[in-house]
């Protein structure tokens, strides 16, 4: 959906620049090397599936090397209707010469090595020696027997790929290009709109990905059978509007149930093999110091981060920490501290460590009143400045046996490898003190720089084969990412163009300290929510009629509001509240209200800022989570949302509720829009009689990336004026109604040339979303067009409305740079008393 | 963590504990020397003094009991950092009981006790060195592995590295913290050698100040609000040459403390109190 369109335009630049790139390090790497073709051929079967390679390769590579790539390819994909031992052989057969090669880099390797070890960076240039190891499959120390078996598989797989699948190939290849591309440029992805020729008419195979977020939520992500570990990550990057990413990784649970990092750079398939597709996203990099970090963003998602970690007793704390750090904790999530409303059972919500007592609860509260006046931004500062401190941050433990098959933990961290027994630490090696990383079999190895107190190599013993992969590839990149400051040395191209199957494909540190130092966009605005608070609201009867991040808006209603006097004016006017459920703070301007949990109150609320959403696109993401203190520009108007966990108790509405509340719904949004500087046509009403079957179309016009001011709807069937009468009627009876809503400057409907089209379909619980992706030639402009067919289907316990919303938002969300054109909703009502459940 | 925000040394209480009668015949030593007992009273009142008047600190003395002949020496009894003290399991059986009046001082000075309930651990304060940002543990005659670990447990913000004690008594019998980031040692190699230990387990540099006598490496360094840095170090005529070296120190209140009767039964200047910063939060 989105994402296909976002990509490929962010694509289409791409692929003559990964040329230029990738031979350029090859060359280099020749230059030392005995033999060009190791260094030349084990990259492309790494960094890129065959078919894209092919093509870029040539100029650089000599024809030698081009014949092996094809080889592997050919073979592979014959071997497919062989017999599995003739194929066996063949494989066998294909990974010697490999072998030979690997041979002859080593020793390259061994020949630099004395000429960098007083330079701080031969660590790292051993570091990347590494993965070579891994492939090799002799007796020598370093070497991993292992290797050779697991390089095959890999050369399988590219087989498999380019017998299948040229055309894809291609595509793939140019969204992998997309984040090298990315690396050095701008991070967010600009989506010009180009010809995708190769595109066109081909069937996708998509699936569903889900991937939990920090903040507990599920982010639904549709992506391509065969798309790389780096598209679903961008396209998660994106839902978060994040820019620092590189700390980022996501991660998925493999068959034995532990941990693994997806690794950007290949198929998601060929990674978690038979585990579902569902991720988390997670924090891979801890920074040392988050004060670095340029952006708000970044730090909250550390701290949700390390609330995770604390939670769940991965990051230890003494209870003086677990308070302090609780404190600060509150004061992002609630603001200053309140003695109305903060009572202590709000804190239950909170997990502030994996055992939480009351005591320290009352910590929590003592310290949180000493934090008044501090902004969010300024509370997480404060959580991260002491959290870093921890001992324990940023340490990735991995279970081990030292030589003498003592348990000990292996922990990686920036500044490199410690070795704990129990809770003490026994050793620790720096990363400038490791020359080399390994592993054989289930062993890991750590040659030490020579002259120290400890032997040059130590090994440990990790549980098996696989654990002791995932350790080394842990630290590879952990001593990439936080050692290696200049890339671009020859080094570096070595390592990334090595053999192995693993390398680190992101930015390191420095780089992306430098890239961030780059960002130039106001700070965006961002929820603060706590996870905790949305899996418990989640209890409540309202997720049944969720779908996806749904879930999260649906249960964090705010509860207090800052208004503009215009509104506040309207909503004390025409709706007259009952004492007690709307609370107007002292006239000053703006004025504060703060909404007592009641479900009317609240749904007011929420529509109110539905429409304040819905009329000015420009808000981006979720306004009604706005964090306290920042004013938001609506329009000229400010708007304050503070939101609590005291979420709606049922969901349940009486038939008169919805009346009444659909009924004030358009009042309020009426007097909005009066408040707005460009009223908008009230179109809003009719829409809000509408219901279940919906479909949106998007559209974005060609290349110019226009921030679209306003979505501009205007009613074509003016006279659908519908009733929510349907409502009232017990008897069985279907009713299909159409409303559709316009753009008016809406005149480019003269068909173009057509380029591609797609069709991507999700479902989710309740909704099943079908996405068609046009791609006209106009003129010598491309347009994308996108439609979005959202099939709600569920009982009338549904939010239409919010449902509509939802669906409008989440389109705005996906394409930014898109307006929406016109709006059809149909419906068809099954009215039916047993409906109710 | 609070003890994170407080700069290093901070403290406002300190607890002490006056020598019993038969300390001077009782208290365990590692050579045999005499104890002038009159003598050792004096410095123990100089010392206390020292700490009450010249430095101002609130000094909470627990009276001598006659049956624990070492109970001077309070550091062992318990690790104080931030909120927490630890009451420790000292490896000597005959000072296991020196435990119970200290654990009651520090109750009432509100700190958040935990306690050594495992029998197999042994733990003296005197080899806990807490630099401010990790803690070391020297591996003593005194204290075990299992003593360690559970330091580590009840001081989880930090790391807690072990350190082998080859040679002395404890691990603070050859150093201590001069300064922030600055760790006095001795000019043994044994010393030598535990600084390197330190020193590689270490995620941070320490500046390091050696001195000539491995027991004058034991001094008390304090960060105090009016006073700035303050050090309590040996006095010059019982170690002239590491009396140079502290007295070279820049913008330090000096403050030489006479140590010559303690000494005798393995008492050092950090020996005979227990810190504790309770202006945490207010």
């Amino acid at each position: 959906m989105t994402t296909e369109v976002g990509s490929e335009t962010e694509v289409k630049k791409e692929p003559e620049k990964a040329e230029e790139q990738s031979p350029a390090p090859e060359q280099d790497a020749q230059a030392p090397a005995a033999e060009p073709k190791a260094e030349a051929e084990l990259p492309c079967g790494e960094t890129a599936p065959p078919g894209g390679d092919g093509d870029a390769q040539p100029k650089a590579a000599s024809p030698e090397k081009e014949r092996k790539q094809k080889e592997p390819s050919a073979g592979k994909g014959i071997s497919r209707f062989l017999p599995p031992w003739l194929k066996r052989q063949k494989s066998q057969s294909q990974a010697e010469p490999r072998e030979a090669e690997k041979e002859n880099q080593e020793k390259v390797d061994e020949q630099q090595q004395p000429g960098q070890e007083s330079a701080p960076k031969s660590p790292v240039s051993e570091a990347k020696e590494a993965p070579g190891e891994e492939l090799k499959s002799d007796d020598k120390d370093d070497k991993h027997s292992i290797g050779s078996a697991d390089t095959q598989p890999a050369k399988e797989e590219k087989g498999d790929e380019s017998l299948e699948r040229s055309a894809d190939v291609k595509e793939k290849e140019e969204s992998k290009c997309e984040e090298k591309k990315e690396e050095g440029e701008t991070p967010k992805p600009d989506s010009g709109t180009e010809k995708p020729l190769l595109k066109a008419a081909k069937k996708m195979k998509t699936v569903m990905c889900h991937v939990t977020l920090l903040d507990g939520s599920q982010f639904p992500c549709e992506v391509e059978k065969r798309a790389k570990g780096h598209f679903l990550f961008f396209k998660v990057c994106e839902h978060l509007n994040l820019l620092e990413k590189d700390y980022f990784g996501l991660s998925y649970k493999d068959a034995a149930d532990q941990k693994c990092w997806l690794d950007p750079a290949k198929e998601i398939k060929r990674q978690i093999r038979n585990s579902p597709w569902q991720f988390a996203f997670n924090v891979k990099f801890y920074p040392p110091d988050p004060s670095q970090l340029t952006e708000d963003i970044t730090r909250y998602l550390l701290c949700l981060q390390l609330r995770q970690d604390i939670a769940s007793g991965r990051l230890p704390c003494s209870f003086v920490t677990h308070s302090l750090l609780g404190s600060y904790t509150l004061q992002a999530e609630l603001g200053d501290y309140d003695p109305s409303e903060h009572r202590l059972e709000y804190l239950s919500d909170f997990q502030f460590a994996p055992t939480q007592t009351k005591e320290m609860e009352e910590k929590v509260v003592e310290l949180h009143k000493n934090h008044r006046g501090m902004t969010p931004a300024q509370a997480d500062a404060q959580f991260l400045e002491n959290a870093k401190k921890l001992s324990m941050y940023g340490v990735d433990l991995h279970h081990a046996k030292d030589s003498e098959g003592v348990d000990i933990m292996l922990g990686v961290c920036a500044n490199g490898l410690l070795v704990y027994k129990d809770r003490l630490r026994i050793n620790r090696f720096a990363w400038p003190k490791i020359l080399k990383i390994s592993y054989k079999r289930s062993n890991f190895y750590i040659k030490i720089r020579p002259g120290e107190q400890f032997e040059s190599s130590v090994g440990f013993k990790l549980p098996n084969h696989r654990s002791a992969k995932r350790l080394w590839k842990v630290c590879v990149e952990h001593h990439t990412f936080f050692r290696l400051v200049t890339p671009e040395q020859p080094p570096k191209a070595r390592f990334l163009t090595l053999g192995s199957k693993f390398r680190y494909s992101g930015r390191t540190q420095a780089q992306t300290r430098q890239a961030s130092s780059l960002i130039d966009r106001p700070a965006p605005y961002f929820e603060r929510t706590s996870s905790k608070r949305v899996s418990r609201s989640l209890d409540g009867g309202g997720s049944r009629t969720q779908h996806g991040s749904a879930n999260h808006y649906a249960t964090c209603w705010p509860t207090s509001l800052l208004l503009s006097p215009r509104l506040a004016q309207w909503i004390r006017l025409h709706h007259p509240l009952p004492r007690g459920e709307l609370v107007w703070s002292d006239s000053q301007t703006p004025l504060r209200a703060t909404l007592v949990l009641n479900r009317t109150a609240c749904l007011r609320a929420f529509w109110c800022l539905v429409c304040v959403r819905l009329a000015s696109p420009c808000l981006q993401t979720s306004l009604w989570f706005l964090i306290p203190q920042s004013k938001l520009r609506v329009q000229g108007e400010n708007i304050y949302v503070r939101h609590s966990n005291l979420m709606l108790e049922d969901l349940d509405k009486t038939q008169e509720d919805v009346l009444k509340h659909q009924a004030s719904i358009s009042e309020l949004k009426r007097s909005f829009m009066e408040s707005t500087p460009e009223p908008r046509p009230d179109q809003w009403d009719k829409r809000l009689t509408a219901s279940p079957a919906t479909s949106l179309r998007l559209q974005a016009q060609g290349p110019p990336v226009v921030k679209t001011e306003m979505v501009t709807i205007s009613d074509t069937f003016a006279a659908q004026k519908t009733e929510i009468s349907t409502k009232e009627v017990p008897i069985v009876h279907t009713e299909t109604k159409t409303i559709t809503y316009e753009a008016a400057q809406v005149g480019d409907s003269e068909p173009g040339v057509l380029m591609t089209a797609q069709t991507i379909t999700s479902e989710s619980l309740c909704t099943t979303t079908t996405t068609h992706i046009t791609k006209t030639l106009k003129g010598g402009l491309s347009e994308t067009r996108i439609e979005k067919r959202i099939v709600i289907t569920g009982d009338s316990d549904i939010d239409h409305d919010q449902a509509l919303a939802q669906a409008i938002k989440e389109a705005k969300e996906q394409h930014p740079d898109m307006s929406v054109t016109r709006v059809v909703v149909h419906k068809e009502t099954e009215l039916a008393e047993e409906g109710e459940d | 963590m609070t003890a994170l925000t407080a700069p290093f040394g901070r403290f406002t209480h300190s607890v002490v504990r006056a020598i019993p009668a038969s300390f001077g015949e009782g208290a365990l030593r590692t050579c045999s020397a005499q104890v002038d007992l009159a003598a050792a009273l004096r410095e123990h009142e100089h010392y206390v003094a020292v700490l009450k008047h010249r430095l101002g600190l609130q000094v909470v003395e627990l009276p001598a009991d006659e049956s624990l002949p070492d109970c001077v020496f309070v550091e062992d009894a318990a690790v104080v950092c931030g909120d927490t003290a630890l009451v420790t399991r000292p490896g000597a059986p005959s000072r296991r009981k020196e435990t119970e009046a200290m654990k009651q001082a520090l109750q009432e000075l509100n700190l958040n006790i935990v306690e050594m309930d495992d029998d197999s651990a042994t733990l003296d304060g005197g080899d806990v060195l807490f630099t401010g940002r990790e803690f070391f543990v020297g591996l003593s005659t005194r204290t075990n592995q299992r003593g360690a670990e559970i330091l580590a447990d009840a001081f989880k913000d930090y790391t807690v590295s072990p350190v082998p004690v080859l040679d002395g008594l404890h691990l603070k019998s050859f150093c201590s913290m001069a300064g922030p980031d600055l760790i006095a040692i001795g000019s043994s190699e044994p010393a030598q050698k535990a600084f390197k230990v330190m020193q590689q387990m270490s995620d941070h540099r320490y500046d390091k100040l050696t001195v000539s006598d491995d027991m004058a490496a034991n001094c008390v360094y304090m960060n105090l609000p009016d006073k700035g840095h303050v050090l309590l170090y040996c006095t010059s005529e019982e170690y002239p040459e590491s009396a140079k070296v502290f007295e070279k120190l820049k913008d330090y209140t000096l403050i030489p403390v006479s140590n010559s009767e303690k000494v005798k039964v393995d008492g050092a200047l950090t020996c005979c109190s227990v810190f504790i910063n309770k202006k945490l939060e207010n």
